[in-house]
């Protein structure tokens, strides 16, 4: 199991490389420049630009300054903001925690709802539950996240005023009082993007169980004499989960991409936050260094998949 | 496969008396098949719809989508302006209809880039195989698990003055959108593709071409290609309303098109901040995408049960 899962790391190494040198091609070839502003400065005389310049290697060629550039980050180097006057890492570190908090908590209300959702209507092809949960994953991930966010707040903020919808992350109570403050204006968020995810998971989950029903090991089962429960929860679930897991890795970016706006609708203090602050602001070490966090939590997942893959189905792992 | 439950009542179905029936073409046959999923011809239609009133719009509806009014502002849907007005004044409606035509043309276009490559990375790797297939493949997985909104969101901003310069500030942003966002959706398509033209190139009917001497162009085009198309269809058609999503939450994010092009995303964008008391204005637009989503992922799901009965989710 050691050995697979060093194997596993070790192939992401290359994908780890091979996207820091997309991310940082795009940027260096891109014609906006961190200086542009200095350049335009009136008070800043040329002379002090282009010596600026000179000092950050910005004339140098593009792979000699992808080198320094990724063994500076390797040493834990991230950068400077040129905005916010505080080093990239620590900026990434304080806004990373609330960005995985609400991922980490709409991916589980995605799977809570779609497992047994998507089991149940699989056992039962084409009865009226099934119909009406199919119907409502096709709404659930037909909807926008920005327009179920925008409703959400017009329903439970403005017109009932049951939540908050802007989250702050400095709550001015102590004990439980301020966990439920947390979870109070975490709700929203959380229920947008667990919906969405939930719609598309529900749809994977009664594909794979309706592939492994009909299966021959599954009437053996049953043919044994063992109890429904028995059968659904550790022979057919088990085994539908494998292609699952494949599928909800690949979600991932998906995933990324809808935190990112509702981070953005809901003014949590994440890195999807921090990215469009920072892209309005022209902060290139900040999208940078956000870009590729975001590339290595996907890398991570994949990862993380790979290892459940391993567990669910033990014909692969000592492979 | 000793099967107790079909995947679909539609697919495989064997139905009595059919081989006896006069022949039936196979795009009749999908037809037929198409036909019985009804929600999918319910989207069809639906569908139809918006892309008449979006086509035929302005002239049905001739209100200037520039036109402000300040007695009007803010105001709910009435007789004079059915969908309500903004906070200039402007015509809802007027707007809707016309930011309808780039948000639907952007998802068509970005469709057409992303099948496009998708089709010829997965056939050249499906023919060549061996490491240039591994190469492919490789790249296609690089792209899978690179993070697309981010990357997305920094080359729209990054090359947008740039393109502004070359084709004017609309033209410009818009073909960068699509391209942008076809360019990072290509990737289920080539794998599909590949996977397609791996079992066909073994098939009897590409061997018989080859033994009389079909190029390598010729077995593709005439042969691999059209029997691999039914999934990169259902493929296509899902696309186009990521596209549109995609586009929409790049306006959206207020990234995307240019603040004087009222796609369905930027009017969202615009109408957030005056949620408390004009509600509708962006409850419309929001409406209009979801509705245009659901309207193609269904007709997807139809075209899935009608063009590829083997896989039926």
């Amino acid at each position: 199991m050691s050995q697979y899962l060093l194997r596993r790391t070790l192939l992401a190494i290359p994908s780890l490389l091979g996207i820091s040198l997309v991310l940082f091609t795009v940027l260096a070839m891109a014609p906006g420049d961190p200086f542009g502003e200095l350049a335009q400065n009136p008070a800043v005389p040329p002379e002090v630009a282009a010596s600026l310049r000179e000092k950050f290697g910005m004339d140098d060629p593009i792979w000699e300054r992808y080198v320094k550039w990724l063994t500076q980050m390797l040493q834990g180097n991230w950068g400077f903001s040129f905005v916010s006057r505080v080093d990239v890492d620590i900026l990434i570190m304080q806004r990373l925690p609330a960005t995985l908090v609400v991922i980490g908590a709409s991916q589980l209300l995605a799977l809570l709802v779609a497992m047994p959702v998507g089991v149940y209507a699989a056992m039962r092809p084409y009865s009226l539950f099934d119909q009406i949960a199919t119907t409502l994953a096709f709404v659930g991930f037909s909807l926008p996240t920005f327009f179920t966010g925008l409703t959400l707040i017009l329903i439970f903020s403005i017109t009932l005023d049951w939540l908050p919808f802007v989250y702050q992350s400095n709550v001015n109570a102590t004990g439980w009082q301020y966990y439920w403050e947390h979870i109070r204006q975490a709700i929203m968020p959380v229920t947008v993007l667990g919906l969405f995810q939930a719609g598309v998971l529900t749809r994977f989950v009664r594909s794979a169980v309706l592939d492994v029903v009909r299966l021959d090991f599954v009437t053996t089962a049953r043919a044994k004499g063992l109890q429904e429960r028995v059968v659904i929860v550790k022979h057919i679930v088990r085994n539908a989960m494998i292609p699952v897991v494949t599928l909800l890795a690949l979600q991932m970016p998906a995933v990324f991409g809808g935190a990112i706006v509702t981070e953005q609708i809901f003014r949590i203090p994440g890195i999807g936050s921090l990215l469009i602050a920072a892209i309005l602001a022209n902060d290139t070490p900040v999208i940078m260094a956000v870009t590729f966090v975001f590339a290595c939590l996907v890398i991570l997942f994949n990862l993380i998949a790979d290892l459940l893959y391993g567990w669910l189905d033990p014909r692969i792992s000592y492979r | 496969m000793a099967g107790s439950t079909l995947a679909s009542p539609t697919a495989n179905a064997p139905v009595p008396g059919v081989a006896r029936r006069k022949h039936v073409s196979p795009g009749m046959e999908s037809w037929i098949r198409f036909r019985r999923h009804r929600l999918a011809v319910a989207g069809a239609i639906v569908l139809g719809l918006l892309v008449l009133s979006v086509a035929l719009g302005p002239i049905l509806w001739p209100v200037a989508i520039n036109d402000i009014d300040f007695t009007a502002m803010l105001q709910g849907p009435s007789w004079a302006h059915p969908l309500g007005t903004d906070d200039l004044g402007q015509d809802v409606l007027a707007r809707m209809l016309y930011g309808g035509r780039i948000s639907l043309a952007v998802g068509l276009c970005a469709m057409f880039v992303a099948i496009g490559v998708g089709v010829v990375v997965g056939a050249v790797a499906g023919m060549a195989r061996g490491s240039v297939d591994t190469a492919l493949m490789w790249v296609t997985d690089l792209f899978l698990s690179l993070p697309q909104l981010p990357l997305l969101l920094v080359l729209i901003y990054l090359f947008r003055d740039a393109l502004k310069q070359i084709a004017g500030p609309e033209v410009g942003v818009l073909v960068l959108i699509i391209v942008v966002i076809g360019g990072l959706r290509w990737m289920p398509v080539a794998r599909l593709v590949r996977a397609q033209f791996f079992s066909l190139r073994e098939k009897e009917f590409v061997e018989a071409a080859r033994a009389l001497g079909a190029s390598t162009t010729r077995q593709v085009v005439r042969h691999i290609l059209p029997n691999a198309l039914g999934p990169v269809i259902v493929a296509a058609t899902i696309d186009v309303a990521v596209a549109i999503i995609a586009e929409s939450t790049l306006s959206f994010l207020g990234l995307g098109v240019p603040p004087d092009i009222p796609t369905w995303g930027r009017i969202l964008f615009d109408a957030k901040d005056y949620l408390d008391f004009a509600p509708h204005w962006a409850f419309f637009p929001g409406a209009a995408i979801f509705l245009t989503v659901l309207c193609i992922n269904y007709i997807g799901d139809g075209l899935r049960d009608a063009l590829d009965p083997r896989r039926v989710i």
